[in-house]
């Protein structure tokens, strides 16, 4: 079934689905109340993973805003340009305090664009200077296109040896525009066209250039590898684009792709699906397990999941102000439902499969 | 707006459809080996390496089922291969065309035995 299109966020509709905890009751009630299907927490205690704790921290993920120039469908963080949650100044300054102290090899940007926080610069220019060994910005592509001031990105990232990770659903212009919005697809081949231009993806440059694709609609990403090939195929006999890796990932079951599953009444089967993919060798790896994630407003949460859920660290430290990596990593992380889409199949991250 | 009410599907095992087809049988297909142990096992075993990759790609065996499900007309693997071909990155002109090629063979196959039907005529006639 098709769903009515919108380009607002649901926040800015005022939809109940845009309350967490209207999310967290959908997703403990139905079928996983009357005992259909398990909990996840009893999924995992299956395999002695309960409670599920974190290994050693290698990512910190800080998403500088929930603003964005796309109303992408499917969005998790339910972003757009009705969102005005953007992270100060004074934020990314305690963030860039974390970030020259921190254990972790890697810095990930997000938000929505993260490039619209107008900030970005100043923020990208300093946290460069801290010696992390791979620093990513999770950029839309169709932002490089989106207005003269962006235009210069793809030099700008290469200035500051930045790691470009950036959506891309689909080889064809129909399937990228229907889940991202029409046009899409033209901006984001031409933003791809100037990042190879300066470097980025080529096979033998340092200038890495992955890009994400997850799938168009109630159904479950296939094999990482294969993608990887036909993208690959298609995107250089069509256009002459090359990337070094493609990230499979799961949508997840909140927010703007929750809002569509029910919507479609898709939302029990794409539970099965996730719940019948289940893999136990992915629990192990999941992004929970090496990631911290910092919200726009500097709360700490387990993953940008959590975050859009508003579960708030289980930890006596719950904010940047008053961070501490020890205490934080000893800590339970706070699962529901949604983690399903973790777990399902080879498993899925923000750098992909997991297993 | 969204429809929140979820339906609870209670007693999904033991309740008998109303109809001949239901969607939720096909999530309890694996359970036939409960009544042949045996032989529904070695039917999945064949079945999953039927569809490993191979000299064909599971991409190009997930179409061939595709189309081989609408001339069998099973809505279950219906349900299944549209699922299936979908994540394979497979796009929908891609599905209607190899539904065309089942059907191009199912009306030529009907239509080839014409020819038995012209055989004949022209045996029996003067
Ligand atoms: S999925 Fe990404 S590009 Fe699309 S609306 Fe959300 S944050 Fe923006
Ligand atoms: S949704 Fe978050 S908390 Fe749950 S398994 Fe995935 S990364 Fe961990």
């Amino acid at each position: 079934m098709s769903v009515t299109k919108t380009k607002k966020s649901l926040h800015k509709r005022h939809d109940d689905l845009a309350q967490a905890n209207k999310q967290l009751e959908i997703l403990s009630g139905g079928i996983f109340a009357d005992g259909e299907l398990p909990t996840f927490a009893k999924k995992i205690k299956e395999t002695g993973q309960f409670p599920l704790r974190p290994k050693k921290l290698e990512i910190l993920q800080i998403n500088v805003g929930y603003m964005c120039n796309q109303v992408c469908e499917h969005c998790h963080v339910d972003a757009g340009p009705d969102r005005k949650e953007i992270m100060t100044w004074e934020t990314m300054e305690q963030c860039l305090e974390v970030i020259k102290n921190t254990g972790a090899h890697t810095l990930d940007l997000t938000g929505g664009a993260p490039e619209m926080n107008p900030h970005f610069r100043r923020f990208v220019e300093e946290a460069s200077k801290a010696g992390i060994k791979d620093f990513i910005v999770r950029s839309n592509l169709t932002i490089i296109r989106a207005n003269k001031k962006y235009h210069d990105l793809p030099e700008f990232f290469k200035k500051h040896n930045v790691h470009v990770v950036s959506s891309m659903p689909h080889w064809t212009r129909g399937k990228t525009d229907k889940q991202r919005g029409e046009g899409v697809f033209d901006k984001s081949i031409k933003a791809l066209q100037e990042l190879n231009a300066v470097g980025y993806g080529m096979p033998d440059s340092d200038l890495r250039l992955d890009l994400v694709y997850n799938p168009n609609g109630a159904y479950l990403p296939s094999d990482q590898a294969g993608m990887e090939k036909d993208f690959k195929k298609a995107l250089m006999e069509d256009f002459g684009i090359q990337f070094h890796n493609l990230f499979a990932i799961t949508n997840l079951p909140i927010a703007r792709f929750l809002d569509y599953l029910i919507a479609s009444e898709n939302y029990e089967d794409y539970m099965y699906q996730l719940v019948e993919a289940y893999n136990p060798a992915a629990v192990a790896n999941v992004m929970c397990t090496n990631t911290i994630s910092i919200s726009w407003d500097g709360w700490l949460y387990d993953c940008d999941f959590n975050q859009m859920l508003d579960l708030k660290v289980n930890s006596k430290v719950k904010h940047i102000s008053e961070y501490n990596e020890d205490l934080l990593n000893d800590r339970n992380i706070i699962i529901s439902q949604h983690c399903y889409g973790c777990t399902a199949g080879a498993g899925s991250s923000c750098q992909g499969t997991v297993a | 707006m969204s429809v929140y009410f979820i339906k609870p599907k209670k007693h999904i095992d033991k309740m008998a459809s109303n109809n001949y087809y239901d969607p939720a049988d096909l999530r309890k297909f694996g359970k036939i080996t409960e009544w042949s142990e045996e032989l529904g096992t070695k039917f999945f075993d064949y079945y999953g390496k039927v569809f490993e990759e191979g000299a064909l790609t599971a991409r190009e065996k997930a179409l061939i089922a595709l189309a081989v499900a609408h001339t069998e007309q099973c809505p279950y693997c219906i349900d299944a291969y549209t699922k299936d071909t979908l994540q394979r990155g497979v796009t929908k002109e891609q599905m209607m065309e190899a539904i065309h090629v089942g059907a191009a063979i199912k009306s030529g196959a009907t239509l080839v035995h014409g020819t038995m039907m012209m055989n004949k005529v022209n045996k029996l006639e003067m």
